[in-house]
């Protein structure tokens, strides 16, 4: 018998079905990945195997445990097994834990409830946990807050609360989505760690194709509320019998054709970094002592020639939306100057800048946040037409918004409609019509494919590589993410705590990185090729 | 959960206001608002032109009468009918509270706004004024005021109205912080918007609905304080009728004519409860997310 | 945790400062001639300029106000025109009631509020839930000063359980003492519950839905002591802000009830000396009461480092 077994689960809230039929089963000592799209409903199997569900929640179907029927289960059974035979981790660090009490305490908690030991030995138990999963008591001890912790450190303590009582099962519901790629890297070893150390079972919900095949030994994938295939990893992603599944695998490894970029014959640069800095006031630690400032950017030198396509890459907080920032002239450098056609633009006052921002637009991650709810799309799109030296006719700013919707794949219908009334992918494409509506030289584009699911970031990142050669516009793309690097970009700088330390042609850098950082970085992207051959190589 | 419209709830997504109507039908906390409110506005204004007896008159012969079919409300102590003299009430209630939330609307809003977009020295100096003002609790600005004018109507329409100016200024910094942290901004700023054209075309618009919201509720507290002022005699002179006044002339005869005392008290009851009722009507149906909120415990 | 408090109790002192430069620009400025203000328009202009010789104003006006706030440190809150005896002498006398009202006001409607508003938010949506919820609007909309009124017509004149009002002072032992504040604090604290109420529901139910609660539960701990544990400490941080504010609506309420039942304590000082025109013990009674808003308003600024810890490192 498995020891988690989910047979012909159905769930509806409200009514509103959002599991069918879903079967699945996990065994002691065995990864189990589950991958999806959003709304595949692989978040809520989880929080069904937990019996955490929302409010209005209908599950039928049957849940076992280890012989306990969880549908079934009475409320304090249920409070028995959680956090003592099922953990779980869930994808939020920085939201997970409670922002009043110590970690000591949050660790501790789940200990004397389910063993009954006093404060002294659950507090003994909870230092030794938070030591193995990397977080030494010397140097955090007991009494620190949440809010004293990075966002990886903060997963580790999340884990730890999971994993204190060596629960039989353990479910990570895309424990590492909101962390860098090395850190990605760092929490996914401790977790198979854990998982080898204690013999557990662990459910791994993810929608990276490639961290699941890193990590898993049978992988389950669901599309809408469905299971589409089931199987072995290795098996199944090589196979790939199912057109879903090989939907998936293309999609995660797209790259958009487009020609390499030919450098001209001596062209002026269109873009001209030289010695960029940026301080930042520090956070005062004593109230007689100044603080001391902190350098998001250190010297940063670089130029991008007319339609050339850039990456830069780092990890999270290594200053590169700093930088993108000071490029696109939101906020200003403290030293060295920028060039922008020419121009000081990292000098000028706003009214001097119009020409320039006219030639520079900007696409950011988040396709919900960067519109305004209350306008119409062509308002929206409409916005930098501003900067036009002569404002554009009622008719003429029809025309333009039309074409640009156009250009991205939307239909000039659309411009009636406010922004809620389009889906994440499509929205991404409004940012993309908004950026080239003035016909720009240059458009810097921050993360803006990941938090989009994978088939529709292959599609967006066609998009991208078909306007580079219609339009000849230069991209800077800033990224975590070195498939999207890969896919659309020529060259690539790695930036590492505030100063680019390598550079070079795309694939020369990401194949054969020189400096530490990069080969940090280049070693923890997850490649669904490489986890696939390594997977079967395993197998022999 | 992956879905990001999970996510982005800073603000209302909802663009459509014919959503916003239907859900408003459906509240009933709104529709019982704003029946009550629509009748307390009706009162006032059917008083211009008819109230049952002249609310000045005196009639000694007719004095401390209770509740009939001739004076519904009863009689004063000078023989004066009730029911008309809070009808006429009300008119003085609505017009101090109006010209009170419009003074806190109009400086501080802008005051908000502009301490939200110009971080630093000039957002610290707003918000220690706040801080200031809010010290004086608005009885204390009236009585301040009532010593050196003389109490009177004026005196309680400043009063209240500077109460409510750090109240627009603090909601209107912090709803505008929110807005202005969102990417939307960014993308506006790169298409060459200066703060004040940001300001008036994203923030305000945004923000809108949380200001109309706070209004309803400062609009109901200015009755409930114009009472309180006219009861110690900071308010409106006689002999124009105030409900806060009545009250306090109702208060030597408690022992024998409580309905002098019970139904002015009503009369402002009735009134803050409609607008309460109706602020959070329109809060909820303005709101969709505060609706549907589910507790995951 | 040092720095903030130290940077909060400077605010508090700068606040005071500027607080009263207001006050004085208010009463002592603005009116042009304070003694005109006192003896009114008619007064002749011997009276008028005795007065002013009696009460300094010949002195520029620095000068008043130094000398003004330099008693106030020593305690002398200078002189009432009206009795002609030390304002301190009047102040306190009063200060023993109205201090004593206002702070029994504030426990009562905290702890009839924050039980209440945790057992609304834990029906959510039940009958129990809504009983709460309505009853709460009624009281929000209640004029305290009324609500004073319908109890002294229910307890005092008809089942004459508690006096109607007066005080009979501390000296006349304390259980009297305290009987004469009950029904005030009552009609003080109510409508303030009702408002506190609602904010911990909300509080509660916005904490009840952030992920540290599904942590808690996938921890498991039952729901109730998820909501004790967790939630209520969390939820007690917006309440706290809005306990702050509430102070000056109580400091303002206690004022105006004292009207209501005839209590000897600041509020009717106040009024008295409005009518007299009374402008010493105006200025120096106001000054009193915002010192006072503004020390609360400290001491719970101080209670959020401890509720929060967040607080200790930022601003």
């Amino acid at each position: 018998m498995s020891l988690l077994e989910i047979e012909k689960l159905s769930l509806s809230i409200n009514g509103t079905p959002i599991l069918k039929h879903i079967d699945l089963s996990v065994e002691a000592g065995q990864t189990v990945g589950l991958v999806g799209e959003s709304g595949s409903g692989k978040s809520m199997t989880s929080l069904a195997v937990m019996k955490l569900l929302p409010p209005g929640a209908q599950a039928e179907g049957r849940i076992g445990f280890n012989g306990i029927d969880i549908l079934a289960a009475p409320e304090n059974a249920m409070c028995r097994l959680r956090g003592n035979e099922i953990g779980m981790v869930f994808q939020e660090p920085m939201t997970a834990l409670n922002p009043v009490k110590t970690i000591g305490e949050q660790v501790a908690e789940g200990i004397r409830l389910h063993t009954g030991a006093n404060r002294a030995d659950a507090e003994a138990r909870a230092r030794k946990i938070l030591e193995r999963v990397g977080l030494p008591v010397e140097k955090f001890p007991l009494s620190r807050y949440p809010h004293e912790l990075s966002g990886g450190q903060r997963q580790r303590v999340v884990i730890a609360i999971a994993c204190a009582l060596k629960p039989k099962l353990l479910i990570a519901d895309e424990p590492t989505t909101a962390l860098d790629v090395v850190l990605q890297k760092q929490i996914l070893e401790l977790l198979r760690d854990l998982v080898d150390e204690n013999r557990m079972g662990l459910l791994l919900i993810s929608h990276d194709l490639a961290v699941v095949t890193d990590m898993a030994d049978r992988i389950t994938i669901m599309r809408r509320g469905e299971v589409m295939e089931e199987g072995e990893t290795a098996k199944t992603l090589s196979a790939q019998v199912h057109p879903y599944t090989r939907q998936l695998a293309e999609a995660s490894t797209h790259v958009p054709a487009r020609a390499k970029f030919v450098e001209g014959r001596a062209p002026e640069p269109l873009l001209q970094l030289d010695n960029v800095m940026r301080d930042y006031p520090g956070r005062r630690v004593s109230l007689f002592q100044k603080a001391e400032p902190f350098r998001a950017v250190n010297g940063v030198s670089f130029s991008l020639a007319p339609g050339q396509s850039v990456a830069l890459v780092g990890r999270s907080g290594c200053g590169k939306s700093t930088l993108a920032r000071m490029i696109l002239a939101l906020d200003r450098p403290t030293g060295g100057e920028i060039r922008f056609m020419g121009d000081i633009v990292s000098r000028m006052g706003e009214s001097a800048l119009r020409p320039a921002r006219r030639n520079m637009q900007v696409v950011f991650q988040d396709p919900y946040g960067s519109f305004d709810p209350r306008h119409k799309v062509e308002r929206l799109v409409a916005e930098p037409l501003h900067l036009l030296e002569s404002a554009p006719s009622p008719a003429e700013r029809r025309e333009r918004v039309a074409a640009a919707l156009h250009d991205v794949g939307l239909s000039a219908r659309d411009m009636n409609k406010y922004p809620h009334e389009f889906s994440g992918g499509q929205r991404q494409r409004l940012s993309i019509a908004r950026a080239i509506i003035t016909r720009p030289r240059l458009i810097v584009a921050d993360e803006p494919v990941s938090a989009l699911d994978v088939s529709i970031r292959a599609q967006i990142l066609d998009l991208f590589a078909d306007l580079n050669q219609r339009l000849g516009v230069a991209y800077l793309f800033i990224t975590h993410d070195l498939t999207v690097a890969r896919a659309i970009t020529d060259e690539v700088m790695v930036m590492h705590d505030g100063v680019i330390v390598e550079e070079g042609a795309t694939g020369r850098v990401l194949d054969h990185p020189q400096s530490q950082a990069a080969r940090d970085l280049v070693a923890a992207a997850p490649d669904l090729q490489r986890a696939i051959a390594r997977r079967l190589e395993m197998q022999g | 959960m992956t879905d990001p419209s999970f996510a982005s709830t800073a603000i209302s997504t909802e663009g459509v206001e014919a959503g916003l109507m239907r859900r408003l039908a459906r509240s009933p906390s709104f529709m019982i608002g704003a029946v009550i409110t629509a009748i307390v506005i009706l009162a006032a204004f059917v008083s211009y032109f008819w109230t049952p007896y002249d609310p000045t008159a005196m009639a000694i012969s007719s004095r401390l009468k209770g509740p009939s079919a001739s004076h519904i409300f009863g009689t004063d102590q000078f023989g004066r009918d009730i029911f008309s003299m809070i009808m006429v009430g009300a008119r003085n209630s609505i017009a101090v509270s109006v010209f009170s939330v419009g003074i806190g609307v109009i400086i501080g809003v802008p005051l908000g706004l502009v301490a939200a977009a110009k971080a630093g020295l000039l957002d610290e100096i707003v918000m220690r004024m706040n801080d200031l003002v809010f010290a004086f609790p608005a009885l204390l600005t009236a009585v301040m005021l009532a010593a050196i004018i003389g109490p009177g109507t004026l005196g309680a329409v400043i009063a209240i109205g500077v109460f409510n100016i750090p109240v627009f200024a603090r909601l209107a910094r912090g709803s505008a912080l929110s807005v202005l942290a969102r990417e939307f901004i960014l993308a506006s700023r790169a298409s060459g918007k200066g703060t004040a054209l940001i300001l008036i075309e994203h923030v305000l618009p945004n923000i809108m609905n949380t200001l109309i919201v706070q209004a309803t509720i400062q609009f109901s507290l200015g009755i409930l304080l114009e009472a309180g002022l006219s009861y110690v005699g900071l308010g409106t002179p006689p002999p124009f009728p105030s409900w806060g006044r009545m009250l306090s002339e109702s208060q030597t005869l408690m022992a024998t004519a409580p309905h002098l005392a019970l139904f002015p008290g009503l009369a402002i009851v009735f009134a803050v409860l409609g607008l309460n009722l109706l602020g959070d009507g329109l809060r909820d149906a303005l709101d969709p997310r505060l609706a549907g909120r589910s507790a995951q415990a | 945790m040092l720095i903030y408090i130290s940077r909060r109790f400077i605010a508090l002192f700068l606040t005071l400062v500027v607080a009263s430069g207001v006050i004085f620009t208010v009463l002592e400025i603005l009116p042009g001639d304070p003694a005109e203000v006192i003896l009114g328009t008619q007064a002749r202009p011997d009276t008028l300029a005795a007065l002013r010789a009696k009460l300094g104003l010949n002195e520029p006006a620095p000068v008043r106000y130094a000398e003004w706030v330099g008693g106030m440190v020593h305690g002398d809150l200078g002189t009432s025109y009206t009795y002609s005896v030390p304002v301190s002498d009047l102040v306190k006398q009063r200060i023993w009631v109205s201090i004593p009202l206002a702070i029994l006001a504030l426990i009562l409607s905290t702890l009839i509020a924050i039980p209440v508003g945790v057992v609304a938010a834990t029906n959510r949506n039940k009958p129990l839930d809504f009983g709460i919820m309505g009853l709460s609007q009624f009281g929000i909309a209640l004029p305290n000063f009324w609500f004073g009124l319908l109890l002294v017509y229910i307890f005092a004149i008809g089942l004459r359980w508690l006096p109607s009002g007066g005080f009979p002072g501390w000296s006349a032992g304390v259980w009297p003492a305290f009987r004469a504040l009950i029904l005030p604090a009552v009609a003080l604290a109510l409508p303030q519950a009702a408002i506190l109420a609602r904010v911990t529901r909300s509080a509660l139910l916005d904490v009840l839905g952030e992920d540290y609660i599904r942590t808690a539960r996938a921890k498991g701990l039952t729901q109730r002591a998820t909501v004790w544990r967790h939630g209520v400490r969390n939820a007690l941080i917006p309440v706290l802000t809005i306990l702050g504010l509430q102070f000056s609506f109580l400091i303002a309420g206690t004022v105006i009830i004292e009207n209501v039942f005839y209590l000897p304590g600041l509020g009717r000082l106040v009024f008295q000396a409005i009518a007299q025109r009374d402008l010493m013990v105006v200025k120096s009674v106001v000054l009193l009461i915002v010192a006072a808003v503004v020390i609360v308003t400290f001491l719970v600024d101080i209670a959020y480092a401890f509720a929060d810890p967040r607080l200790k490192v930022r601003r």
